[in-house]
């Protein structure tokens, strides 16, 4: 660092870091490099979680629920005060934007790493910071940002504005109480549901409209200021692959900026910063008008959206591709030092991508999942990658435990190449090197995306997912290639699984007077409970005691029949090369489960991942049974509200039920056309995962010859 | 221990010729059990699929350990012996792994003659519920059956050793504690009726399992009544209203996981003990038993080579090994479990005869199962050896072969003529179970020997009556008897028979033996009391 400390330099040699997760563990990575000493915080929840197990010292704050916790100002303030901490370091979310926090910082003598309260006061209401950008000279989609809520105003103004428009909370952020209206009629239902999230999650229910850009790109401005009047930006990031507006993947540089456009955009964010004297980092969010023509315009064409005052969970793409530690940056900022570095001084290196993991599953509407990870790690052996190519913030650890009552991320897989291309390939075989086991997680969802043409070809906007949801939902089907490297994987496990000295209790399909011989079955996971799926495929394995390669038969899915000569040999890590007729290819192979309960196959490569249910022979009931006669909770959670009444006629697929888990609704539908005999809970009670939440009675044939009859 | 050495040199003409010769022979041996193990054929196959039903090998598939072996026994039953083709004499046996628990599977095959009892299908019943005595294995059996094949009803019903005879087995086998489970996936008809009536546990497949003792047709022909079989003796009507069946079955599948837990809830044990040692393979490699062996029995080799091809890490503990060579005798193990091997190498004098004797005390004192390795012409003749008593010395060996009462195992590696086959716990004196190799012979005598003393006997007669005899009239007679000699003493030929339990891959000895070795622990070994031995 060139800058010379000045004489009213802050100073500092304790940071507590009121955060969790990654961020936290992330922050304190630089904090110890800088020397300083390094308080956590923790809920009862993250007693031996990763942040606090890397942690100096760690202060206990309270119970699991956030908002007695990580969000208790007073608690956190004095976990700072107990443990001598000169400096807070907020991270994201949580207290990160919060006006009241910051003062009570400043009270309490303590450095806030972040910017002034005025400045997330000024930013904080969506509608107040539109107002000042406007005369501040910053391009603004038109939109509603007043204060008077009423209904009937707030769609007057939708339709003035024209649909499809975005209704979102005043105070909200990360998604959360936002909707897409795409006509009148759905307005009023859409505004509700915001209403309903907005005050659970801010305890503000105030809503602005904007209206709604087709084809936009989401392309934000990493800002940087300092207390002497210097700000700079850091060049910009394209997070346009969003779900739910929930960012899923990011990029730095945007891919298609021309100098000009990336000089207009950072003009325009550092004045959107210095207009409030902001101080630190902070991100301006635009959006980048995609359709045809409009990206031909070199200005004009972007639109600020909001700034957020904090760190942003994507700030490593932009670290990557500048060489510089941001939070390094925020530290010595609020050590009252001048910027690093001037604007002619940055520039870009290369490419870099960030893939956010979650503990969710994408193939069941994003539910969030929990558990215990089994296993956490990257092989980056297996995949032959250095580290200097990928770079895994993390906040869990093989052991942890991923709860309900935090946000479900679990890790960003971050890459660096020379050009996109190079760095897209990296993360693609990242992707395939992470071994996550024990709870469900996105990537299989990433990998589809980041292999999706589309993807590597950068036609971005935020309507990637929603646009391409046929290709990256729909199953991949169980090609032939994946089921036989998927048979082969179940039989050099069952030719290993033996519980004692017995010849019997060998697995390896001895046969009189022929090849060894075993028949596993295979399907779709999602049709592993069911006695026949339509995805089920036989595989009959035969290979002779002298030799090494297995004869496959493979019968289905459905009538497909095919026969492959296959062989597998263990590479390092958790990469097996699978030959199938002579074709010889590398991936990693997983069972996930335990002993007999080792059901799942896991096959990942660069190309995507695959999941296969192997079916044990006493693992599927081959009898035929009745519809089930309750319904169980997916997960922890609050009933949110009962949509039918007791003893009311339902068909199937109806909506009976709203309860809501990991700050997300999930609707609960009737399994067969019947009627709900009672519910056992009311609304906002709290379940936990597995509990019976209502009784449910399927219409049975003879009532409906009943009905006939009357 | 002591490592076997080996003196063979693969490389050599003969070992190559061996070689070649008997990998042929195994090659047609796996040719034609693999003909056997599709049953009646594609179409039959195909028909009897349509109907929902599985076909017997998949049922067995789904009855066993996921990957786990099944001891298929007498594959060749029937083979060539009836005017058509009843490939497996339309039953399968063997022995296979249920829940964890080892036991004898009967299951018969609808698409060979509608699963119909010939007289080998029934033979071959019998033979599979003996060695479920013999073992003490819990029987399961899948039931798919038309009944007595009518045609040859005199051959199938009346005798001690005919139909009704499984029917007293279910009973005894019961009663000595060995599990009897009965899955009803086809037709049960009259007799048939008893295989699950008689069961400790009976399963029924819905819309394809009946059981009657008379069908629709007899019932109209007796009564006049008009009824289908399935209201007869469907599943619902056993499962609900007669309670001859216990569990009701959605479907195959589904009854094969019902059987899968009633095994699993036998609470079963296994009663034999044994001072096991972990296994280890072979030091040597079992595929060059091919060119050890070879097809001719007239080309003598070593059987301690063949030993080494079997026992754990090729260590056998030779007993006696200068005295009496012609019989080696020795402690290994197989598959981990001890065993007392006793394997011809040469011709029996009756030095080896007390030496083999000897040393089936010392297993049966020990509680050590025997392994007996034929290949024997039979015993030394002559003046001089009848003399010195070979005959008493060898009927020591038959008593103690006779009496033993520890687990025995036989498997024919060569020529098994005359009284050797006796001396060496031929079928006779009931190994808990006897394999044959591809390669192996079994008659009274060599055929050559036969047409031998045949002819001899007709120049005699031809002799005194003055007439005479040339060389090429001789040679013209004996021929025949060769003929049919190798014919019947062809391995097939005996295994087609139930002279056997199978013919075997040599390579897959150890494997077989190690299985059955397995499969015997269920039984208590049992104290030995031997007869008298003439001294």
């Amino acid at each position: 660092m060139s800058s010379t400390p000045t004489a009213d330099q802050l100073r500092f040699d304790t940071l507590l870091v009121a955060n969790r997760g990654e961020i936290a563990c992330r922050v304190m990575r630089t904090a110890r490099a800088m020397g300083l000493k390094t308080i956590a915080v923790y809920s009862d929840a993250d007693a031996d979680a990763r942040h606090v197990r890397e942690a100096d010292e760690a202060i206990h704050i309270g119970p699991a629920a956030a908002r007695e916790s990580y969000l208790d100002i007073a608690k956190v303030i004095d976990a700072a005060r107990r443990s001598g901490a000169g400096a807070i370091h907020p991270g994201y979310g949580f207290l990160s934007e919060n006006e009241a926090f910051v003062r009570a910082c400043e009270d309490a003598g303590i450095v806030f790493v972040g910017p002034p309260a005025a400045s997330i006061k000024a930013m904080g209401d969506k509608s107040a910071a539109k107002a000042r950008m406007m005369d501040a000279g910053v391009p603004l989609v038109p939109g509603y940002h007043g204060d008077d809520q009423d209904d009937a105003l707030l769609k007057r103004e939708a339709d003035a504005i024209g649909y499809p428009v975005l209704l979102k909370a005043s105070a909200g952020g990360g998604g959360k109480g936002m909707r897409v209206v795409e006509s009148g009629s759905e307005f009023q239902a859409a505004l509700e549901g915001c209403r309903r999230e907005s005050r659970a999650a801010f305890n503000d229910d105030r809503m602005l409209i904007e209206k709604y850009l087709t084809q936009p790109r989401h392309v934000e401005v990493q800002v940087f200021c300092d207390r002497h009047g210097n700000g700079v930006y850091l060049f910009e990031r394209d997070c346009s692959v969003q779900r739910r507006h929930q960012k899923v993947l990011e990029e730095a540089p945007a891919p298609g900026m021309t100098a000009a456009l990336r000089r207009a955009m950072g003009d325009a964010a550092v004045r959107a910063a210095q207009e409030i004297g902001y101080v630190g980092a902070g991100t301006v969010e635009f959006l980048l008008d995609a359709t045809p023509g409009a990206s031909q315009q070199q200005d004009g064409a972007f639109y600020f959206m909001e700034m957020n005052t904090r760190l942003q969970v994507e700030h490593p793409v932009t670290e990557m591709i500048t060489g510089q530690d941001l939070v390094e940056w925020q530290l010595r900022v609020a050590m009252n030092e001048p910027l690093p570095l001037r604007q002619d001084q940055l520039s870009i290196d290369g490419h870099s991508f960030e893939a956010r993991l979650y503990a969710e599953d994408a193939d069941q509407d994003f539910l969030p999942a929990t558990g215990v990870l089994d296993r956490f790690a990257l092989d980056l052996v297996g995949a032959d990658l250095s580290s200097a190519q990928v770079r895994l913030d993390s906040g869990v650890a093989t052991g942890d435990t991923v709860s309900m009552h935090y946000d479900p991320m679990l890790a960003k897989l971050i890459t660096h190449g020379p050009d996109r291309a190079s760095a897209l390939a990296s993360l693609n075989r990242a992707l395939a090197a992470l071994d996550v086991q024990g709870v469900i997680t996105n990537r299989g969802f990433l990998q589809r995306l980041t292999n999706h043409p589309d993807f590597q070809a950068a036609h971005l906007d935020t309507r990637f997912i929603e646009r391409h949801e046929e290709s990256l939902f729909a199953s991949r089907g169980l090609d032939q290639q994946s089921l036989a490297s998927a048979a082969l994987v179940a039989l050099h496990q069952l030719s290993r699984e033996s519980e004692s000295d017995s010849p019997w209790d060998r697995h390896d399909g001895f046969r009189v007077n022929g090849p060894r011989q075993i028949r596993i079955a295979l399907c779709d996971p999602r049709e592993a409970a069911e006695a026949e799926p339509s995805s089920l495929c036989v595989v009959e394995g035969r290979h002779a005691a002298s030799d090494q390669a297995w004869q496959l038969s493979i019968r289905g899915p459905g009538e497909s029949r095919a026969e492959v000569s296959a062989s597998l040999t263990e590479l390092p890590g958790d990469a097996v090369a699978i030959t199938l007729d002579g074709h010889r290819r590398r991936l990693q192979a997983r069972l996930l489960g335990q002993g007999q309960q080792r059901n799942t196959i896991v096959l990942s490569s660069p190309e995507g991942e695959v999941r296969l249910c192997w079916r044990r022979i006493d693992a599927i009931d081959h009898g035929q049974h009745e519809v089930e006669s309750t319904l169980t909770a997916p997960m922890h959670g609050t009933v949110v509200a009962l949509l039918v009444a007791p003893g009311a006629a339902v068909s199937k697929g109806d909506a009976l039920m709203v309860m809501e888990a990991m700050k997300m609704e999930h609707t609960l539908t009737a399994p067969a056309d019947g009627s709900v005999e009672a519910f056992r809970y009311a609304a906002g009670d709290t379940v936990g995962q597995g509990d019976v939440l209502l009784d449910f009675t399927a219409q049975s044939a003879d009532s409906v010859h009943d009905k006939e009859a009357l | 221990m002591a490592m076997l050495d080996t003196a063979i040199n693969p490389r050599s003409e003969d070992f190559v010729a061996r070689d070649a010769a008997m990998r042929a022979e195994v090659g047609k041996l796996n040719e034609l059990t693999d003909a056997i193990r599709r049953g009646g054929g594609d179409k039959a196959r195909s028909r009897h699929e349509s109907r929902g039903k599985l076909f017997v090998r998949d049922r067995i598939d789904h009855l066993i350990d996921e990957g786990s072996p099944f001891l298929e026994l007498s594959a060749l039953a029937a083979h060539g012996v009836y005017d058509s083709d009843v490939p497996a004499a339309g039953l399968v046996t063997g022995i296979g792994r249920i829940s964890g628990v080892e036991c004898v599977i009967v299951a018969n095959d609808a698409t060979v003659k509608g699963g119909t009892y010939f007289p080998l299908t029934v033979k071959k019943h019998l033979r599979a519920q003996e060695v479920a005595r013999k073992h003490r294995l819990p029987c399961v059996y899948l039931v798919d059956s038309g009944g007595a094949f009518l045609p040859r009803q005199d051959e199938v019903f009346p005798d001690r050793d005919h139909f009704g005879r499984i029917f007293y087995n279910q009973a005894t086998l019961s009663a000595e504690g060995i599990p009897q489970i009965a899955v009803v996936m086809g037709s049960c008809t009259a007799g048939g009726a008893y295989v699950p009536a008689m069961a400790d546990e009976s399963i029924i497949v819905r819309e394809q399992g009946t059981i009657f003792l008379g069908g629709p047709p007899l019932v109209k022909a007796a009564t006049g009544e008009t009824i289908s079989a399935e209201d007869l003796g469907g599943a619902d009507v056993h499962a609900k209203i007669s309670g001859v069946a216990d569990h009701y079955a959605d479907n195959d599948a589904h009854a094969l996981q019902l059987a899968r837990r009633c095994v699993a809830r036998l609470n079963w044990q296994k009663r034999g003990r044994l001072a096991m040692q972990p296994p280890r393979p072979p030091a040597l490699d079992p595929a060059e038993l091919y060119g050890i062996v070879g097809t001719d029995l007239k080309k003598p080799f070593d059987v301690r080579e063949v030993i080494a091809r079997i026992v754990d890490g090729s260590d056998f503990d030779e007993f006696k090994r200068y005295y009496g060579d012609t019989l080696v005798t020795g402690f290994a193990h197989i598959h981990g479990h001890p065993v007392g091997i006793v394997a011809n190498n040469g011709v029996l004098f009756s030095e080896s005869a007390v030496k083999g004797a000897h040393f089936i005390e010392l297993c049966a004192q020990r509680g050590i199962p025997l392994v007996f390795l034929q290949n024997i012409t039979g015993f030394m003749v002559g003046s001089k050896y009848e003399h010195e008593g070979i005959a008493k010395h060898g009927a020591k060996l038959v008593t103690a072969v006779a009496c033993a009462r520890v687990p025995k195992f036989t498997v024919l590696i060569g020529g098994s003529f005359g009284a050797g086959n006796y001396g060496m716990c031929g079928r006779a004196f009931e190994p808990n179970l006897l394999f044959m190799w591809p390669n192996a012979r079994i008659s009274v005598m060599g055929g050559e020997q036969a047409a031998g003393v045949l002819s001899q006997v007709k120049r005699e007669q031809l002799e005194r009556a003055g007439e005479s005899w040339t060389a090429e009239q001789e040679e013209a007679f004996k021929q025949p008897t060769r003929e049919q000699y190798e014919h019947q003493g062809h391995p097939y030929y005996a295994s087609a028979r139930l002279w056997d339990d199978g013919v075997i891959d040599p390579a897959q000895t150890r494997d077989v033996l190690g299985l059955s070795l397995a499969a015997a622990m269920n039984a208590e070994i049992e104290e030995t009391r031997f007869g008298v031995f003439r001294m």
